[in-house]
């Protein structure tokens, strides 16, 4: 056994001071950079949000398109909103993390950009009648937002950010009957699943 | 033939400036930045102008003693400090790095930078 073992550490290829020498400049560099991530995004207060956005979803399907059907998913944007602050709050106070921090700063700030550009589209959308687009165009636009704040977090950020862009252009392709099914499964079940990960991976 | 007799020389003088290189590394690395967890607590604090305690474990991935171990080790080197203070009631442990701890963590850089291009020119 012992005999096999060592045959096994023989036949491995040494590593050469070079590789290591290059690994360690590399987990020096990966530690700085890991350091200014912004650790506190809610994993359970995003699920929370996934749980109202699915009964959102529900009571927005017995409206027709217009503005009571939008008020409801706007309502509901401004409810998540107040979770995921919420959420953000506990998390950093749990973790004797600071709320105003370099990656908290550099989350928010690359955030803004594409929810900014998802309430002009809104504006406009509310403006020419559009209402169905107004789907799409939300999960696109939250997708890109999660997506570049979550350069500076964990991630598993980014990855759901991304899920939220496919899902947004499979939106675009189904017939517009399905908007209030790909909000509940995006907005509820994407937030649902990430959101368990994340908390179960990353404290909360 | 003269090609042959300048490659030789060539390669002799690359395995001496490696020889060379490799003495000094040998006996000037900083044996107390080159484990692991405490290269990783030098970085963090470099790129930070403070972590807390459990900012670092978390970072880490670590438990709450070997945090504690390593930590006190750089302390007595000088390269980090560490206060207390309270959060309310909440006891809040915090760590710096110091001039001399970053002076250390630039050697280290440089060693690693001269190993690789020593090897990178010996090749």
């Amino acid at each position: 056994m012992v005999e096999r073992g060592t045959a096994e550490k023989q036949s491995q290829p040494p590593v050469s001071v070079a590789d290591r020498a290059d690994e360690n400049l590399r987990f020096i560099r990966e530690t700085m950079e890991r350091s200014h991530l912004f650790t506190s995004v809610p994993g359970y207060g995003g699920a929370l949000m996934g749980v109202t956005a699915i009964g959102a979803s529900i009571i927005a399907s017995r409206y027709p398109f217009g503005r009571e059907w939008a008020f409801i998913w706007i309502i509901e944007a401004l409810l998540a909103l107040m979770i995921g602050l919420f959420a953000i709050w506990q998390k950093t106070k749990s973790s004797d993390s600071p709320l105003v921090s370099t990656p908290a700063r550099k989350f928010s700030l690359s955030f803004l950009p594409p929810a900014m550009c998802g309430a002009a589209f809104t504006y406009g959308l509310w403006k020419s009648g559009n209402y169905q687009l107004m789907v799409p165009v939300w999960i696109i636009c939250y997708g890109a937002a999660v997506a570049c704040s979550g350069i500076f977090s964990v991630r598993t950020v980014p990855v759901m950010g991304w899920s939220f862009i496919v899902a947004g252009l499979i939106a675009f392709l189904i017939p517009a009957s399905n908007a209030n099914l790909m909000m509940g499964l995006t907005f509820g079940g994407l937030h649902i699943a990430f959101g368990i990960f994340i908390g179960r991976r990353h404290g909360g | 033939m003269a090609k042959m007799k300048k490659s030789k020389s060539d390669r002799e003088e690359g395995n001496s400036n490696l020889s060379s290189i490799a003495v000094t590394v040998s006996t000037e690395l900083d044996k107390l930045i080159h484990e692991r967890l405490r290269l990783g607590i030098v970085s963090a604090l470099a790129a930070n102008p403070s972590l807390s305690f459990t900012e670092l474990r978390t970072l880490l991935g670590t438990t709450d003693g070997n945090i504690s171990v390593h930590t006190r080790k750089l302390e007595d080197a000088g390269y980090i400090v560490c206060e207390k203070s309270f959060k309310g009631r909440v006891p809040l442990t915090e760590y710096r790095i110091t001039d001399e701890g970053r002076a250390a963590l630039g050697r280290y850089l440089d060693h690693m930078e001269a190993l690789i291009s020593a090897m990178k020119s010996a090749s």
